[in-house]
This record gives C-alpha cells, structure tokens and sequence, in this order.
C-alpha cells in the first residue's frame, strides 16, 4: 500500500485536516444544490409573507415547542390527504424562519389546520385541551391571555426577516407596528392599506377579549391561516417546474 | 511551560484568561444596562456574575500559587467531570420522567398559569440536559484523561481548561434557564439562541485547542485510536454547531433571531445536524470512551488495528450523509431523500465494525463479565449500540419510515441507543475513573452495581418495547381503513390507545433513574473512601498519576 495510515496517527495537524476533508463531502454534496437548484422550490400562487401579528404567534408557537408535538409536513399518503389535506409544498414554508415540520405527532399535523375550527374552540382549547377533547394529552396555555403584546420589537422583527430573505418591502416595515393592531380590529383607520399590504388575511379579534391585544390574538390568527395561503386551484402538480 | 515545579503568579496562559473574563465582563455589563429584554438580561446577569466568579477564582488560584507539574497528570478537572457527569445525568432522566409522566397522566401534571412546567418547554431541557450536560460532560472528562493518559503528556493550556470545564456548565445553565422562560431558537436539539451558540463556539474551539495542544505535547509518536474518535468528534460538531445555528438576531441587545435558512433549505441543514449529533456526539465520541475503557477494563489490546482504522474512516465519512433519513416523503427533493436512505443503510457496516471491534477485544477475558459488572456495563452498551445500529438503518428505508415516522417508535430508538449504549458506556467509565482518580483499591460496593445494572437494564426493556408497540400501532391506526373505505380511526383515538404505553415508558424511565441514584451513591461512597462489608471482589489496582518516562 503506498499510502500509509502512519503518517496521520503521527501527525495531528494532518489527522484534523483529514477529518475535516471526510465528513465535508456528505453536507456539501446534500446541502449545497438545494440552494441553487431551481427545482428545489414548486411556482405557486398565492404564498405571502406572514402579516405582524401571524409573524408574532408563530414566535409564540417556536417559544412554547409545539413543534416537539405537531408536524406542519403532510406526507403524499393517502390516509394523510384524507385526514389533513393537500400534501405539503415546499413552497408553503418558503418564508419559516426556522422551519416547523416537526418530527412527532404526539398531537395531529397542524399544515393545514387553518380555518377548521372556530376562533372560540381554538380559544376554550388553549385555555384547557382537555374542555374540548377530553382524552388530549397537550397542556394548557391559558397565560397567553395575559401575555399584553406592545408591539416593541415588531418592526426589527421584520426588518431581520427581511435580511434573512423574506420578501417585506418598506411599506409593510414602516407600518408594521399599526399592522399589528389593524389585524384584530376591522373597523381601525388602516383597514385597507393593511388588506393591500396582506392580501386575503384574517382581520378580526381572534381572543374574544377586544379590549386587549395578546399572545393569544397572535398564535390563534398564526393558527388560522396556516396551510391557506396557497391558491391550489392554479397548481398543477405535474407540470415540468413542479415536478422533483 | 517546562518548569516541573510549582509555579507562583501570572503565566500567559493566567493573563490571558483574566483578560477574557474582563472583556467578558464588560459586555455582559453593557448588556446588562442596555437591555430592554427581560430574558435577555437574566442572562446578561448570569453573564456578569460568571465572569465576576471567574475572575476572583482565577485570582485565587493564582495568589494561591498553581501547581502545574508537567511530571503529573492534571486529574483535578477529571474529578470535576465526573462530578458534572454524574450530576447532570440525574437531571436530565428526572426531567425525563416528569415528562414521560406529563403525557401519562396530563390532567394531574399541567399547570394552567405556570407556562413554563409545560411539555414544550421542558423537553428540550430533557434533550439537552442528556445529551449536552450528561453526555457532553462525560465526552470532555473521558477525553482529558484519555489524551493525557494515551500521549503520556500533561493536559496543555494551564488554566485553560478549567474554562472549558466551567465555560461548558455555564453553556448549560444559560440554556436550560433560556428554555424554560422561552428562549428557544426552535431547531431541535439545537434549541439555544444567538448570543449562547456564541458562547459555546468560544467553549469549543478552546476544547479543540486544549486537545490538539495535549496532542502536540505527546511522547508517544503514535497517536491512539480513541483520540481520533475523540478528535473528530470535536472537530465535527463545531461544523455542525456553527453552521446550523446561523442567524441573524432582532437586535444586539435582543434575545430573539431568525435562522439565515428557511423551510425545505433550512430542513436539510437542521438534520444534517441533527442526525450527525448523533453521529458525532452520541456516536463517534462515546466510540473514543469504547476503545480505551473496554480494553483498559478487560486488560486485552483492542482486537483488530487494521479494522478500527476501516471502522473509523467509514463511519465518519458515511454517517454525514444520514441526515435526510429524517425527511422522507416531505417537501424535500426525492434525490435527497434517496441518497439520505442509501448511506443509512451503508452505515450499518462500519457500525458494527466498531461492534465487533469492541466485543472481541474481550477474547480471552470473557470470564470477566460474570466477575466483573462494570465490564458486564460497558459489554452490553457495546451490544446495545450493535442493536440501535441496526434498528436505524431498517427504520431509514422509505416504506419502513412511512410507518415509523413521526411516531414513539423513533422516540424508543433514539432511548435504547441513548440509555443502552451512551448512559452505560459512560455509567461504564464513571464506575472506572473514579477509583482511579481518586486513589482508591476498589469500588464501594460491586453489589450495588449489580443492582444498578439489573434495574436499569428493566428499565431500558420497559421503555424500548412499550416505544416499538405504542409506536406501530400508532402508525398502523393512522393508516387503517374500515370496510367502506373511511378512514378507522380519529386522531385522538389513536391518542388514547397511547395511554398505557406512556404508563409503562414513564417506569421504566423511573426505573432508570432509580439505578443512576443508586450509582451516584457508590461512586460518592467510593470516592470518600469507604468499602462495602461482605464483599472482597478485588478490583484493579489504581493507575499511577505520574506521567511514565519516555522509553
């Protein structure tokens, strides 16, 4: 053998460099292509990014772990696109900054929870699962009730998106801080402009508590449009763009 | 740094690490004064109050004068591993059965005002507190004897590993007080915000020095199978660390950020990670503890040189590739997929490599594991890694993982290769070092290792087989249909079908915990010195700790 293992169990520096040639390849060669193959990512219409308070409850959603117990990735199974819908594109978590798709259904997927149930049974089901579905296993969240929102950070919360990728232009970081409020209250001065802004999102209060705006508006507007936004009645699933 | 003798003042290595804790504690002062972010000054104030403790300690020991004899080995920070390990490992199986118990009985363990006792945000301070504190602190405290041991060298750095060791329990601390107030990045297993993966980055990197500077001080020319392992474990998880956690934050003085990645880029890299702390961490490094403490224990050289080297190669190389075995049938493209599945399935040959590797260094000293329950320990982690192994590759094939996923049966894998082979390796080298370091002829009791052995050994059995059983039939009643071809099952039906599993996983889990006291126990009684009455096994004479001459 003209090469001899000797000469890397004699020579650290080498050995480090040797390791860090090997276990390189298997990333790079995985990794890399994803971020320039085209294919990588479906053309859909209808993805935008997530308005100040959505953006908000998925913050909420990423703090409490509840991707620890729900997936956000429907499979293309047939019992999953009976039980949960279309399965998922890569398209729908474009804009997740970190991803949510889970790796355990404790609890069932939620990628397509959006607008099955009411704002009230997502309410009495936060403040105790078990009120609603009493063999559940999820805990309780009813200090998100409490949790007031002042909307302090929420302007460099998009900005930082922005940096990352996510496509917010100036106009929607300008009044991000108003957007949050608009979301909960349809008759607020910057109705419009916010619809024009966030095309086809959910404006009402989502808590049953008006008179205040909290952690629970946000995870229960998060909870509302997830799995709504992409316009399935343009999508061809087999046309050259889609299929990978 | 050749002065044999005890050495008064200010060396390099004490001025420079005085000079990073002061700058360490400027900023944290900063932090401290201009932060408007509640979480984040709780941990500006720990910040602070480490750099402050590190500073005076470092003073202290300084005017106390340091004793770093290069004829000796340095064994106080091996003592203080043990310490850690032992420690940690009891917080992270109780957070482990509270948990297990939260899903048992909800209704008697959820709180609906104290957020943070909820599953969500105690589960990562399980993960964490298993992983990083029990099984990161006994990686670096089996790794600095070993380098020491195996190169006849001195730990290098002076100090400076004294702050890998309390930098690294610093690392844990900020993370299990982030995770349960809510500072959470929300990438599993590498849950800790931007400014504590810098912290750790700082941690790490200082730990690589520290070996490679115990490397270059060896006077052995060959440099010893375990201290590959070991090195590429270092190595290799600060690749996966730096790259995986990068983030922009909302602000320098916020706790918050969001990953550079997104969605189906953002999958990938996440369990390139994921899948090779597994590889790296739980894998590779307790490889580098296998292939010094089993042939040390059995008083055998390693069974085959040519293999360990084809084993080491292999499975470094094969195993970074693993990481898309998590994503089958998701968004991520199909050719990912496949190539994820095919090196899995590779994988099982270098596995059970170093399992055979392992095993056979027993030949000849068989004997030992009817005399000898620690050797009994670390034999059968070697062959619980040899069953994980194999268990992984199967449940990496595309129709095998449409079932298993996102099911108990990955939560049971994942336990009977984590307490199978990582806890019982690492129970193994605990049960040796601390006679070792602490000078002593024997362990406290055999006895009680016997009963450690057995009881957790119940314990790992109750959980793998309640995980497989809950698990499949999980997967099978989401599947099922019924005769006019509706869906069988609702969701929640499938929930409560659970419920006597998670009573049974929720024992065993107690069961371990119960056998880890009763080791923390024996090794406290060890350490002060007393012997067991009625029972005279005899164990192997203690290890000198001066530093044998170069032949």
């Amino acid at each position: 053998m003209a090469f001899k293992h000797e000469i890397l169990e004699k020579n650290s520096i080498l050995l480090t460099l040797a390791i860090l040639v090997v276990v390189s390849i298997g990333g790079l060669v995985e990794i890399a292509p994803l971020f320039y193959l085209s294919s990588t990512i479906e053309k859909v219409d209808g993805m935008r990014p997530y308005t100040p308070l959505e953006l908000t409850g998925r913050d909420v959603y990423v703090r409490e772990g509840c991707y620890l117990c729900h997936s956000q990735m429907i499979r293309p199974l047939r019992d999953e696109a009976e039980r949960y819908g279309h399965y998922s594109l890569a398209a729908e978590s474009m804009y997740d900054h970190p991803f949510q798709w889970g790796s355990k259904r404790t609890g069932p997927d939620l990628a397509r929870v959006g607008a099955k149930y009411s704002d009230e049974w997502h309410l009495a089901h936060m403040n105790r699962p078990q009120s609603v579905v009493p063999e559940s296993v999820m805990p309780p969240y009813r200090f998100l009730n409490d949790n007031i929102l002042d909307g302090r950070t929420i302007e460099a919360q998009l900005k930082t998106n922005r940096i990352v990728g996510v496509p917010y232009t100036d106009e929607q970081i300008a009044a991000a801080k108003a957007d949050l409020f608009t979301q909960v209250d349809e008759y607020a001065d910057g109705f419009d402009g916010f619809m024009a802004r966030y095309p086809g999102a959910n404006v009402r209060d989502f808590d049953g508590d008006p008179e205040h705006l909290t952690e629970m508006d946000a995870l229960i507007a998060y909870l509302q449009m997830l799995g709504t936004l992409v316009d399935f009645s343009t999508y061809e699933a087999n046309s050259e763009d889609n299929l990978r | 740094m050749s002065d044999s003798s005890a050495r008064k003042g200010m060396g390099l290595d004490v001025i420079t690490l005085g000079l990073f804790l002061s700058v360490m504690a400027l900023v944290s002062l900063f932090l401290t004064a201009n932060t408007h972010d509640p979480l984040m000054k709780v941990h500006a104030v720990i910040l602070l109050a480490a750099s402050v403790l590190g500073i005076v300690g470092l003073f202290m020991r300084a005017a106390g004068g340091l004793n770093f004899d290069q004829s000796r080995y340095e064994e106080g920070i091996i003592k203080a591993g043990v310490i850690a390990t032992t420690l940690w490992g009891l917080v992270g199986f109780l957070v482990g059965v509270i948990i297990a118990s939260q899903l048992a009985f909800p209704n008697l363990l959820y709180f609906e005002n104290i957020g943070w006792l909820n599953f969500g945000r105690l589960r990562p301070v399980h993960t964490s507190a298993v992983i990083f504190a029990f099984g990161g602190n006994a990686l670096m405290v089996t790794s600095f004897y070993v380098v020491q041991r195996t190169n006849h060298a001195r730990l290098a750095g002076g100090v400076w590993p004294w702050f890998v060791f309390w930098g690294y329990q610093l690392f844990i601390v900020l993370a299990a007080t982030g995770y349960v107030s809510g500072v959470t990045q929300g990438k599993e297993y590498a849950e800790p915000e931007w400014y504590i993966d810098i912290w750790l980055t700082i941690v790490w990197v200082t730990y690589l020095l520290v070996f490679l500077g115990t490397l270059w001080k060896r006077k052995i020319k060959h440099i010893y199978v375990a201290n590959w392992f070991y090195l590429s474990f270092i190595v290799t998880v600060a690749m996966l660390h730096i790259i995986n956690n990068i983030s922009i934050p909302i602000g320098l003085t916020e706790h918050k950020s969001y990953s550079l990645f997104a969605g189906v880029q953002d999958a990938m890299t996440q369990w390139w990670y994921g899948h090779n702390a597994v590889g790296f961490f739980l894998t590779s490094g307790f490889l580098g503890i296998m292939y010094y403490f089993v042939p040390k224990r059995a008083e055998r050289p390693v069974y085959s040189y040519r293999l360990s080297i084809v084993h080491f190669w292999s499975l470094i190389f094969i195993y970074i590739w693993a990481g898309p075995h998590h994503l089958h049938y998701t968004a991520l493209p199909m050719w990912a997929q496949t190539l994820g599945m095919t090196f899995s399935i590779m994988l099982w040959m270098p596995s059970w490599g170093g399992m055979i590797n392992g095993l056979m260094t027993l030949s000849g000293a068989w004997d030992k594991l009817r005399t000898d329950p620690v050797m009994r320990m670390l034999v059968v982690s070697v062959a619980f890694y040899g069953m994980s192994t194999f268990e992984g590759p199967v449940m990496s094939i595309r129709a095998v993982n449409s079932l298993s996923h996102y099911t108990d049966w990955t939560i049971g894998h994942v336990h009977s290769g984590a307490l199978g082979w990582v806890a019982y390796v690492s129970f193994g080298a605990l049960y040796c070092l601390v006679p070792w370091v602490w000078k002593r002829a024997r362990l406290y009791s055999n006895d009680l290792v016997e009963w450690h052995f057995w009881i957790s050994t119940i314990g790992i059995v109750f959980y793998i087989t309640s995980m497989w059983v809950s698990g499949i039939m999980q997967g099978l009643m989401w599947r099922a249909y019924n005769s006019f071809g509706f869906l069988e099952y609702s969701f929640v039906e499938t929930v409560e079908a659970m419920h006597p599993y998670y009573i049974i996983r929720a024992i065993g889990g107690l069961l371990f915990l119960i056998g880890a006291l009763i080791m923390a126990y024996n090794l406290w009684r060890t350490a002060r010195g007393d012997v067991r009455k009625g029972e005279n096994v005899p164990d192997a004479a203690p290890l000198s700790i001066a530093i044998p001459a170069v032949q």
